[in-house]
């Protein structure tokens, strides 16, 4: 069995966010990055469980210049066997998908794994736009999948809660919680990273449909209104008149 | 020309399409997509949608990508508008390579001419998008356009049915609900929602006591579900789900900046927290500083006496 994961590199959870050029560009200053937290604990890990039970070998790719490098090599140490940078910058879903797909087009992988999001676009949509590009299924926000190298049963969740589905042949998901549990990687796995494979491919130039015009904080909160703990009927009295939300 | 693709429920449209047909009927004419059974025009035509294109049932998300794609190539249309919910996520996509169109996901404020507001940075931060190909398929978020207005028309309803290959996902259980017959946390308009300040699942009683009071979904913060007190789909938070009610009642979680991330969209926070220095304060709108076994019975006590 052989799965791409694909991987993106995000700000780590507690970066406070501020903009550059006139708001036009994250300020990476002093920022430091994570494998966003999707790819990692659920995606990456469920596929090295499979591998490991069921032999195969995991691939994982992303899209970017050559500071995603540590993101892939955190990876690695968790317990990818190959690595793979896709030498683009990235502009948005739509180019990032064309990217990977026209890596992975030719390559045979049973099944390619990505998180339900990115924690920076927050854009849920690279699967869904690489799945059709390989003409392949796409299962969204999936918190179990069970793979024999022929046939996967995954569970999803959906507007009305969570169903069952089976899929032949080779398809795209994007993985939730519940799929697997964070590793921490060990010295032994730190150390068999430097000597993994990381190839860098050239990009095949895809075009991104979209472009941000302008990044903005929101506006910040007035300030706490504070109620007596013996009184919460004043609360409920400020949520109906002043907020009006009830 | 605008697509919507609407998601119906015992043949009404979903609450989240409702408010996606109503973004792309202030951007222009509205044709709505749906696959299945409806009733009458599913409440479309109030929401400002002149026709209706009927699909078969039970299609996949490719199926579903080709009928949405074929629908847009038929009238001409140049924007394609759908939720950002569970099968927006698989769909929209698929639609966008297929039409060649620019893809914004997760808007959530009316259109401003060719460009639309999202939310970066699970929430930290804000993008205005534009597109840069001829055409756009944007996802609207559930529960930040809010409802179009009522306009008392009715659409006229088409069957459609181009050519949709076959399904190649095979249902094998159908979906199980997983919080009841309350709202599905993202599309919520009122969340109540408890953290480890709560000490154990056995005491969360008092919580849905107060959730029921005003018929309000539950959520958890990640430690939480990751112990086990509660399901893995109540965690809210910047790797759980991010939500925008209209009021988040927050009890006993500290507010920790990856727990902001996912619920900040909210419109009004109420914090219950017996610790004052409690990081959240400073993000809530009103405050209780108390214990939340005292606190919390006497506020579901008040909410019922309305
Ligand atoms: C990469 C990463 C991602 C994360 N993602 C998320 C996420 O998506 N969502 C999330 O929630 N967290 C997330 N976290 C965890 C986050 O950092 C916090 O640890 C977590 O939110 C704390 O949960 P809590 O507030 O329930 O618990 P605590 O921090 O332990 O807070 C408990 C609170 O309860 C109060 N309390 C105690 N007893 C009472 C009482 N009797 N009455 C009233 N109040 C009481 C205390 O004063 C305290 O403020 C993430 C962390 C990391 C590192
Ligand atoms: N630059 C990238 N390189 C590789 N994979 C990516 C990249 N960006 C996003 N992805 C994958 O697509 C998923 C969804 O991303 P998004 O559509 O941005 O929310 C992520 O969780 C990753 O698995």
């Amino acid at each position: 069995m052989e799965f791409l994961v694909c991987i993106s590199k995000a700000p780590d959870t507690t970066t406070r966010i501020a903009f550059t050029e006139g708001d036009t560009r994250f300020n990476e200053e002093g920022v430091q990055f994570i494998v966003n937290p999707y790819d990692e604990w659920y995606a990456l890990v469920r596929a090295l469980e499979l591998v490991e039970a069921g032999g195969g070998k995991v691939v994982i790719a992303s899209v970017g210049g050559a500071d995603v490098e540590p993101i892939l090599r955190k990876a690695l140490a968790i317990g990818a066997h190959k690595a793979v940078r896709i030498d683009a910058d990235p502009q948005d879903a739509g180019q990032v998908a064309a990217e990977l797909a026209a890596y992975a087009g030719d390559k045979g992988f049973n099944a390619i794994l990505c998180g339900k999001e990115t924690i920076d676009h927050n854009g849920s949509a690279v699967p869904a736009m690489l799945a059709e590009h390989l003409d392949v299924p796409c299962i969204a926000l999936c918190t179990s999948l069970e793979y024999d190298g022929e046939k996967a049963i995954l569970t999803r969740e959906t507007a009305s809660g969570i169903e069952k589905v089976a899929v032949s042949g080779p398809f795209v998901l994007s993985a939730a919680k519940g799929m697997a549990e964070q590793r921490i990687p060990n010295m032994r796995g730190i150390m068999a990273a430097r000597t993994k494979p990381l190839s860098v491919v050239p990009a095949s130039g895809a075009a991104a449909g979209t472009s941000i015009e302008r990044f903005a904080l929101p506006a910040e909160k007035a300030g706490v209104k504070l109620v007596d703990a013996e009184n919460p009927a004043e609360l409920v009295r400020l949520l109906r008149e002043e907020a009006k939300v009830i | 020309m605008n697509i919507a693709f609407i998601q119906t429920k015992g043949g009404q449209a979903s609450k989240a399409s409702l408010e996606a047909a109503g973004f792309a009927a202030v951007i222009g004419d509205t044709v709505a997509v749906v696959s299945g059974e409806l009733n009458g025009d599913g409440g479309l035509g109030a929401v400002g949608v002149s026709r209706v294109l009927q699909g078969p049932a039970g299609l996949d998300d490719g199926q579903l990508a080709k009928l949405i794609s074929a629908a847009a190539e038929k009238e001409g249309a140049t924007v394609v508008v759908c939720a950002q919910d569970h099968l927006g996520k698989a769909v929209a996509g698929r639609v966008a390579v297929r039409l060649g169109a620019g893809l914004i996901a997760g808007v959530t404020a009316a259109p401003e001419g060719g460009s639309y507001t999202r939310n970066v940075f699970s929430g930290k931060a804000t993008a205005r998008v534009t597109g840069t190909t001829g055409s756009l398929v944007v996802t609207t978020m559930p529960n930040a356009i809010g409802m179009p207005e009522a306009q008392g028309g009715t659409a006229t309803v088409e069957a459609f049915s181009p050519d949709l290959g076959a399904s190649r996902v095979e249902v094998l259980e159908a979906a199980q609900p997983s919080g009841g017959d309350r709202a599905p946390l993202p599309e919520a308009e009122l969340v109540v929602s408890a953290g480890r300040g709560l000490k154990g699942p056995e005491n969360w009683g008092i919580i849905e006591d107060l959730a029921d009071s005003i018929g309000a979904t539950t959520a958890c913060s990640r430690p939480v579900s990751d112990i086990g007190w509660r399901p893995h789909h109540e965690h809210v938070g910047q790797t759980g789900i991010a939500i925008r009610p209209n009021l988040y009642i927050a009890v006993g979680i500290s507010g920790a900046i990856q727990h902001l991330a996912g619920v900040n969209g909210s419109k009004v926070i109420v914090v219950i927290n017996k610790d004052p220095e409690a990081p959240f304060f400073k993000a809530a709108d009103y405050g209780i500083v108390g214990d939340a076994f005292d606190v919390v019975p006497k506020l579901t006590a008040a909410f019922q006496a309305l």
